[in-house]
């Protein structure tokens, strides 16, 4: 059973942010990394999003798990990305320059080096962010300023059962293995696969049953208080914006424009050193 | 259509909650490298069977996400679309299969079936891969292929675990409102 990220309250101005401050932020600074494959723009992203990090005073051993999958992640994709396409880097770059040869079909090229370097930034411009995101923002502060979006309460109020309601089902799915694991049903690996099929559905059963019923209660008990009457309700743990929202919001439109300009000046969103290269040799 | 109501409401958070916390179990298949069995996409086809289009559009979209933030720290935004896509598609023919009125039998499974085959076939094979190629310009044919694999992965999962779970689901309801009236 692997770990989740949670949220760990302190106090720095990136906690005291609203939390949809922090979305508009993370959605827009993980679009702009997703779009451009302007090498200069994505070292830029690295090193403040660094910085970003070590000024949320967020700890090491809080995501040392989840770091460790995704860097194992992010190896596999680069090397399927080599084995499946080794010339990827040179179609895109429209030069090729070996640098060794491997076996076969498989070459070395500097362009897929570079392309596959851009790759690998591309996913260290958006981790720490997205890490920060996730243990910074209060996951009931966060869905009650989601009204401020304009969103429905409605969804706002979905999204806040979801965050709500994770610990609960966390701990009822240990209760249900330990309890099916003493009446001897393993869902480990040491069982063969059909058998371990088998004992999984004794554990995810009732707990999807469980919730399911648990679904019945909670509609029950929101429709008996009202729920949806209005159009507007209120939210116990909404905070208000503040200047420091507005310039964070106002930092990161600036930048995103920006960073779009720059990627696709020259008509593509690729930086391309290779043709610069070739100009001055 | 079935109105957006509070039933739908706690529906996505719940269901979205499950889907996360799911989201940890898998068993890899080892007869078919790089595809597992993951229970969660059971419980979205299962969810969507029942609830609909909106529930299910909606837990795919929700969960996925937030899933993916929560294990990762990062979302992979071009297989997140297809799981919302696969949760409307699903949830098309839900007044059709039942489940709650406790008439899920075999006319019912072959179309879920079908449906879930035909839905898990546009998610994966055609929407995924071109959002990889589009978002993330990645190799063709390394996506295809990955997109394959998820493919097979889901229909064997929903075929076994989703089958298995509305089954059972519509015998529990049945069995929860078969009363009858003594005169």
């Amino acid at each position: 059973m692997g770990r989740l990220l949670t949220y760990s309250d302190k106090n720095t101005w990136i906690h005291r942010l609203c939390g949809v401050t922090k979305m508009v932020f993370f959605i827009l600074w993980s679009i702009v990394g997703m779009i451009t494959y302007d090498t200069r723009i994505l070292l830029f992203m690295f090193v403040s999003s660094l910085l970003l990090f070590a000024m949320s005073k967020t700890e090491y051993h809080q995501v040392a798990t989840v770091l460790k999958v995704i860097l194992f992640f992010l190896l596999i994709n680069v090397v399927a990305i080599f084995f499946f396409s080794p010339y990827q880097g040179t179609k895109i770059y429209g030069t090729r320059s070996d640098l060794l040869h491997l076996a076969g079909y498989y070459t070395f090229t500097k362009e897929q080096l570079f392309y596959e370097l851009n790759i690998i930034l591309k996913y260290f411009t958006v981790i720490p962010v997205a890490l920060m995101f996730i243990v910074t923002t209060n996951p009931s502060e966060f869905a009650a300023s989601l009204s401020k979006l304009g969103v429905k309460y409605s969804i706002g109020y979905s999204i806040a059962i979801a965050l709500r309601y994770i610990p609960d089902i966390q701990k009822n799915f240990q209760e249900i293995k330990t309890a099916q694991e003493a009446r001897g049903i393993d869902m480990s690996k040491n069982v063969k696969l059909i058998p371990r099929i088998k004992n999984i559905i004794a554990i995810i059963f009732p707990l999807i049953f469980s919730s399911l019923e648990r679904i019945d209660t909670i509609s029950n008990a929101m429709e008996l208080r009202g729920f949806g009457k209005h159009k507007k309700r209120t939210w116990y743990s909404e905070r208000a914006f503040q200047l420091s929202d507005y310039i964070t919001i106002a930092f990161i439109l600036l930048f995103s424009i920006l960073a779009m300009v720059i990627t696709f000046y020259d008509g593509s969103r690729f930086y391309n050193p290779f043709i610069i290269l070739s100009f001055i040799l | 259509m079935k109105k957006f109501t509070i039933r739908s409401v706690v529906a996505i958070g719940i269901g979205t909650a499950l889907y996360i916390v799911l989201s940890l179990v898998s068993i890899p298949l080892a007869f078919i490298p790089n595809t597992a069995i993951q229970p969660r996409a059971a419980l979205l086809a299962l969810l969507a069977a029942i609830f609909g289009p909106i529930v299910g559009g909606a837990v795919g979209l929700l969960g996925h996400i937030l899933a993916d933030a929560f294990q990762y720290g990062g979302v992979w935004w071009s297989w997140v679309f297809p799981d919302a896509v696969f949760g409307i598609l699903a949830g098309i023919f839900a007044s059709k299969y039942q489940i709650e009125k406790g008439g899920f039998a075999t006319k019912q499974i072959v179309l879920f079936n079908a449906v879930q085959i035909v839905a898990n076939a546009l998610a994966w094979i055609v929407l995924a891969p071109i959002l990889d190629i589009v978002i993330y310009a990645e190799p063709a044919n390394k996506v295809f292929t990955q997109g394959a694999f998820a493919f097979l992965g889901n229909i064997i999962t929903i075929g076994i675990l989703g089958t298995l779970l509305a089954v059972a689901y519509t015998k529990v309801k049945a069995s929860s409102s078969s009363l009858d009236r003594e005169d």
